[in-house]
């Protein structure tokens, strides 16, 4: 009976399927294949060649917006866990917090609100205080934006995470500290690194609020990829597109293999 | 050293919102005993063990360990450890890290602490899994652990949370034995948990029997059986046939009283005195059939038989009234009555029990 209702039964899945995959990587296997084409021109394959690699690692311009996004997300990613991990623990684990569901509402508001809004208010704000510095301004509003994305799998996995582990420890002479250090943290750990990662994805992915606040020293990664684009395709951008892809499966196999060990430790 | 006392609940009451979970309970557990808080599930015990670890703190009321008030003591700063009902054992260290933690909270050097270690998983026969995980273990395996790791910093009272109700009957059994062993051996004041009065009585140095919040009774296991204290205690601990009976007169703590099955017996009493109306309680295994009727005897029916192997038990119809009654089945002979026989049924009223309604 639940044979019948089960969706791998339903007719014609297969090759919808089928096309939803195709629909999904067919753009980015294209742009894979044609990183590698001797040929300048997109669609018109004339031989293997790895030159347009060589030219996208030997463009300064190129580099430099890479060093830049990944400063401008390490720091972020850094200090949006840290927040993001002491909200949660506040949040879910304090005594008599009082505006509980308030508190949560405002760590994750910048999700709700469009980036646009956020970017401009950045902006303005800077203005106002006269920071002047584009690498600050890039790291403050990253970190801001980052926040609630590394909060959201923290705060998972400490609701998930039974407080008996951290009354066993109190009950062994664990001061909270101890017990934040050598029960807490590594048993969250997980949720930890997920939210670290997504933070860090999620500057580097950032284009409208980098945009609005790059300065001619701090351009990000995509901010600069959009300025190529706008002086027309060029087979770099597919070999740097390319080498995207593949710097974020590893980071995702890299997550995934982190989630599955700390499902393995916790059971 | 009977005189010490390791623990001193006075008064002690607690609400949760508008429930009550706890209403002024007191009492005393001495030195190396084997106290046992035994009650009906949502009765108040885990929320009394929590109390004297420290992660609940009573409404008013006042909490001594060894003579040192302790409710402004957080949880790590007394010397208590608690067996938790579902272990709680740290998933991400092995059994020796987990039995390790405490000793090391309590700043112990690392060759003591290695000895210890040993020690302890040694008494409780995991020695050869000290580098294993708990979720690699059974549900036995893992109460073993828990215990060494609750034993190892030698704490001045252990407190156990309904320990064996995860385990299979025969394993439980098996732990009884073990558990008294160890609290025999470290002389270590236990306070036991448990739903199961059976587990009490076949282990405890006392028992307080807990009822709506409150303390029913406390005594030792023959005293909580042998003379409850009321018809809640009489009810939870053991079989029992209750019958409502006119108080004719009380005297020295025997009660004389009028039964529904016309007789007038003299019974011991308790809280009775000045009532018109009470309780008798019999114990099923307090009544004797056929030759062996002694005392109050009447002659009754037998409706029902359910034969146990070891016991069997009789349900009886005594002029419309309804009386259970248990015997063991010392020789083949023992099973020999019949459904539907009519026999002689009688009990010493010496056994009996009068109690408030
Ligand atoms: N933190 C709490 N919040 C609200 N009610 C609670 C809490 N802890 C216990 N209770 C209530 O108090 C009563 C006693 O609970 P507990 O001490 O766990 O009983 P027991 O261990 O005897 O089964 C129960 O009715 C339970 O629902
Ligand atoms: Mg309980």
């Amino acid at each position: 009976m639940t044979r019948r209702h089960d969706v791998k039964h339903y007719p014609g899945l297969g090759p919808l399927v089928a096309l939803f995959f195709v629909y999904l990587y067919a753009p980015l296997a294209i742009v894979v294949i044609y990183s590698f084409n001797a040929n300048r021109i997109v669609g018109v394959w004339t031989g293997f060649s790895l030159e347009w690699y060589a030219s996208a690692l030997n463009n300064r311009a190129l580099m430099n917006a890479l060093k830049t996004s990944l400063t401008v997300a390490g720091v972020a990613t850094v200090v949006a866990t840290t927040i993001a991990l002491l909200a949660a623990l506040a949040i879910i684990r304090g005594r008599n917090v009082r505006f509980r569901k308030l508190s949560e509402t405002v760590v994750n508001l910048p999700l709700l609100l469009p980036e646009i809004v956020l970017a401009v208010a950045s902006l303005i704000f800077f203005s106002l205080i006269g920071l002047q510095n584009g690498m600050m301004k890039l790291i403050i509003a990253h970190s801001a934006f980052c926040t609630p994305f590394a909060f959201l799998p923290i705060r998972a996995r400490l609701q998930g995470m039974s407080l008996d582990f951290e009354e066993a420890s109190a009950d062994l002479y664990a001061s909270r500290w101890t017990t934040f250090r050598r029960v807490t943290l590594p048993l969250i750990f997980p949720g930890v690194f997920s939210g670290a990662m997504l933070a860090f994805l999620i500057s580097m992915d950032d284009f409208i609020t980098s945009n609005l606040l790059s300065t001619g020293g701090t351009t990000t990664l995509p901010v600069y990829i959009f300025s190529l684009i706008r002086s027309g395709t060029s087979p770099e951008l597919n070999a740097i597109g390319t080498l995207l892809i593949v710097a974020s499966l590893i980071l995702a196999t890299v997550a995934l293999a982190v989630a599955a060990r700390g499902a393995r430790n916790n059971d | 050293m009977n005189e010490a006392k390791a623990v001193e609940v006075r008064s002690v009451s607690k609400s949760f919102g508008t429930y009550q979970a706890l209403r002024s309970v007191s009492f005393d557990i001495g030195a190396n005993e084997f106290f046992t808080m035994l009650g009906p599930s949502g009765c108040g015990k885990t929320t009394l063990l929590r109390m004297l670890a420290g992660f609940e703190t009573p409404d008013s009321g006042s909490i001594r360990l060894h003579g040192r008030e302790v409710l402004d003591l957080p949880p790590h700063r007394r010397r208590v450890n608690t067996v938790f009902q579902n272990y709680a054992l740290f998933p991400h260290m092995t059994l020796e890290q987990n039995v390790a933690f405490g000793l090391e909270n309590l700043g112990w050097d690392r060759a003591r602490i290695r000895a210890r270690v040993g020690e302890m998983l040694e008494r409780v026969h995991m020695e050869t899994m000290a580098r294993r995980r708990p979720g690699q273990l059974s549900g036995g395996q893992r109460q073993r652990v828990a215990l060494a790791r609750a034993l190892a910093p030698d704490p001045e009272v252990l407190l156990l949370d309904e320990p064996l109700s995860a385990l299979d009957l025969k394993l439980r059994q098996a732990m009884r034995d073990e558990l008294r062993k160890l609290q025999r051996d470290s002389g270590i004041t236990f306070v036991f948990v448990t739903h199961d009065q059976e587990e009490a009585l076949d282990m405890s140095d006392r028992i307080a029997v807990l009822g709506a919040g409150e303390v029913q009774q406390i005594g030792s296991p023959t005293e909580i059986y042998e003379e409850p204290a009321n018809r809640f205690v009489a009810d939870f601990v053991g079989e029992t046939n209750f019958f409502d009976v006119e108080v004719l007169e009380t005297v020295a703590g025997q009660a004389t009283v009028r039964t529904p099955f016309g007789l007038v017996i003299t019974a011991p009493e308790t809280g009775v005195a000045g009532r018109r109306r009470a309780t008798l309680s019999v114990r099923p295994e307090k009544v004797n059939l056929g030759d062996q009727a002694q005392g109050v005897t009447m002659q009754g029916q037998v409706v029902n038989k359910n034969y146990m192997g070891g016991y069997t038990h009789y349900t009886l119809d005594i002029g419309g009234i309804e009386l259970r009654a248990s015997r063991r089945n010392a020789s083949r002979e023992g099973d020999a009555i019949a459904a539907g026989e009519t026999v002689n049924v009688g009990f010493a009223p010496l056994s009996a029990r009068v109690l408030a309604s």
